[in-house]
């Protein structure tokens, strides 16, 4: 078991590493010459060459990247080109409590919602209140955010006049509900589907079998030994989503003016900002990369039955 | 033993004939599965035959109709530019695809084939396979998607427009069939590992079983029970998929050209409808919600299909 942990912390930094590369090089040769991106009108070839020298760009490839590493190591992620002489990573990290404070918010409320349906669901395993659960979650859900966003704003903005449009203020503030509940529907179809599985894993169990026939209520039955035990494979769920807070709110914040990371991303995008591109990819990846490890290592931790190899 | 082998095989046919004719059977019965299969159907032809379908250009301007709601001459009402909606989804439709089918033949094909390799011979190969997968599988895919597109994107089409001068031909760049190379190249660099792993697991249990020790005993060569016992029985799932991977193909096709670095303007490309028309949402809600809502029953109707075909393969699974 240690032993297996010890393996994936080994294989994390070498992952990383890998992510590093592909991020490096992407945003430095993928789109062009860079010294050509960044002058862009005002290309003149003296400047080019002072401005190659000082990027460190006539120096091997391979003493570039490893500059690169050794930068971001210390936090450095680059300059950003459309904000002139700003740090990305001051960029990044302004936003990225945002970004958390709303998949926090959203993933809270997918969980909520997709717990107690998931197992009522599993309950009713194959009558027509299944049916009708596994159902309703999944529309909202496989109806991407391109149709949700559009109705909530038309019903909650402009007919109810009851939310405001967009803008941001904090996590007690009014302006986090849409994005919010936009992206709980996103996601709770996925944990009550997870749900309904686990519940469905447990409820065949012996000891549940015991329970019932040692004459305990249903309400302990399912209290105790169906709930407690189909949430243990969630703790996975929940890690893996933490790990894509942040990619998975891209679309969310840009169209409701969240400034969150997405929405930098998205800006990055449109204005060609390489650097910040790259650096939000590298810190996606991290996020992933950590929270993979950490689902696994919290699941051994939670289930002493499982055991790795 | 040389007369026993084509024994064996004449029985074979008949058996698996029977175990598709249950599995079609289990199929139709679903109305939901006959409802999906006949959206994707029906989308996807008239996306492919765009030009003879659309009523309209797709470039075809009329400043005086902007804005049209729906009526006999236009179904679907016009845009800002006076442009037929129905036309422009219409070859939308066209964009997803193709884009959708290049992405996912390309990654299946890689995947099988790959993970073919892995499952069937094992150690070293599988090792490698495994873990490049595992660095794909560390990168959020979209994003990693979003990466390629976008610093890609402007190269491809510079190599493109090079070649084409070299050697003296035109229409890949002009006509903007080379952002669907960037877009389906994008996807199936990386739809790959998924199926890759697929086919893997599939055959890493597959191999076990008594018939494939059989047909070893019989002196069967690898490639030979490779594709007529490993990659039959693993078809169920490969097809399943597929259907889930067609509707992520257009997804992210959608998103990446709502996000400027697919599918270029003028191409159609629900996408780009999508937030063309996005600042409009207060007035003209119906120009945004047209190509969203084509987006979402299309893409739900991929996942309900997928969803049937898996129960109609394992009936004992639900």
């Amino acid at each position: 078991m240690s032993g297996y942990i010890l393996r994936r912390l080994l294989w994390a930094p070498f992952v990383l590493l890998v992510v590093s590369f592909v991020t490096f090089f992407l945003g430095l040769y993928g789109p062009g010459d860079p010294v050509e991106v960044r002058l862009g009108q005002r290309y003149e070839p003296e400047l080019a060459e002072r401005l190659r020298h000082e990027l460190g760009l006539d120096r091997p490839v391979g003493q570039q990247y490893l500059e690169y590493v050794r930068k971001v190591v210390r936090g450095d992620l680059g300059e950003s080109i459309k904000f002139r002489n700003r740090p990305v990573a001051e960029l990044i990290f302004d936003r990225i409590g945002v970004s958390v404070q709303l998949g926090l918010v959203s993933m809270a409320l997918s969980l909520a919602i997709g717990i107690p349906l998931g197992l009522i669901a599993a309950m009713h395993q194959g009558r027509w209140l299944d049916t009708a659960i596994v159902s309703t979650t999944l529309l909202p859900s496989a109806i991407s955010v391109f149709v949700t966003i559009p109705v909530l704003f038309l019903v909650f903005v402009r007919t109810l006049k009851l939310l405001p449009a967009g803008g941001w203020g904090g996590i007690f503030d009014v302006h986090i509900i849409l994005p919010a509940v936009t992206l709980a529907l996103a996601g709770t179809a996925g944990v009550t589907r997870m749900m309904r599985a686990s519940s469905l894993e447990v409820v065949g169990q012996d000891y549940v079998r015991t329970a019932r026939a040692k004459g305990l209520p249903e309400r302990l039955v399912v209290g105790r030994h169906i709930l407690r035990n189909a949430l243990i494979p969630m703790t996975t769920v929940v890690m893996l989503s933490l790990g894509s807070l942040v990619e998975g709110a891209f679309i969310v914040e840009g169209f409701y003016g969240v400034p969150g990371i997405g929405a930098l991303a998205l800006d990055s995008i449109s204005s060609r900002d390489y650097p910040v591109l790259m650096a939000i990819s590298l810190i996606v990846a991290l996020s992933f990369v950590v929270a993979n490890l950490a689902a696994d290592v919290v699941y051994s931790v939670v289930d002493p039955r499982i055991r790795y190899r | 033993m040389s007369s026993a082998l084509p024994a064996v095989e004449e029985s074979k046919p008949p058996e698996s004939a029977r175990s598709r004719h249950t599995i079609l059977r289990r199929l139709v019965r679903r109305p939901v599965a006959v409802v999906s299969l006949a959206v994707i159907l029906v989308i996807y032809a008239c996306g492919l035959l765009a030009s003879v379908v659309a009523p309209y250009d797709y470039r075809a301007q009329n400043l005086e109709q902007t804005f049209q709601s729906p009526s006999l001459q236009h179904w679907l009402g016009t845009d800002r530019l006076g442009r037929d909606m129905l036309t422009r989804i219409i070859y939308g439709a066209r964009t997803a695809a193709v884009v959708s089918i290049l992405a996912v033949t390309l990654g299946t094909v890689l995947g099988v084939v790959l993970g073919g390799f892995a499952g069937y011979f094992g150690r070293w190969v599988d090792t490698l396979l495994m873990r490049v997968s595992d660095i794909l599988f560390a990168f959020p895919g979209m994003l990693l998607m979003i990466m390629i597109a976008a610093t890609l994107r402007p190269r491809v089409t510079a190599w493109a427009a090079a070649l084409q001068d070299s050697l003296g031909f035109k229409g890949l760049v002009e006509t903007g069939y080379i952002d669907y190379v960037v877009v389906f190249g994008a996807m199936s660099f990386i739809g790959w590992a998924g199926m890759a792993r697929l086919v893997r697991g599939q055959l890493l249990s597959l191999r076990e079983q008594p018939f494939v020790e059989a047909a070893l005993v019989n002196g069967a060569s690898a490639w030979w029970i490779i594709r007529r016992h490993l990659l039959p029985n693993a078809m169920p799932q490969i097809l399943v998929s597929v259907s889930m991977g067609l509707g992520g193909a257009v997804a992210a096709e959608v998103v990446l050209s709502w996000l400027g670095i697919g599918v270029q303007p003028p191409t159609p490309s629900w996408g780009t409808m999508i937030a063309e028309n996005q600042g409009m949402l207060r007035f003209y809600p119906r120009l945004l919600l047209t190509p969203a809502l084509v987006v979402a029953v299309l893409y739900l109707a991929f996942n309900l299909f997928g969803d049937a075909l898996n129960d109609a393969l394992n009936p004992r699974s639900r």
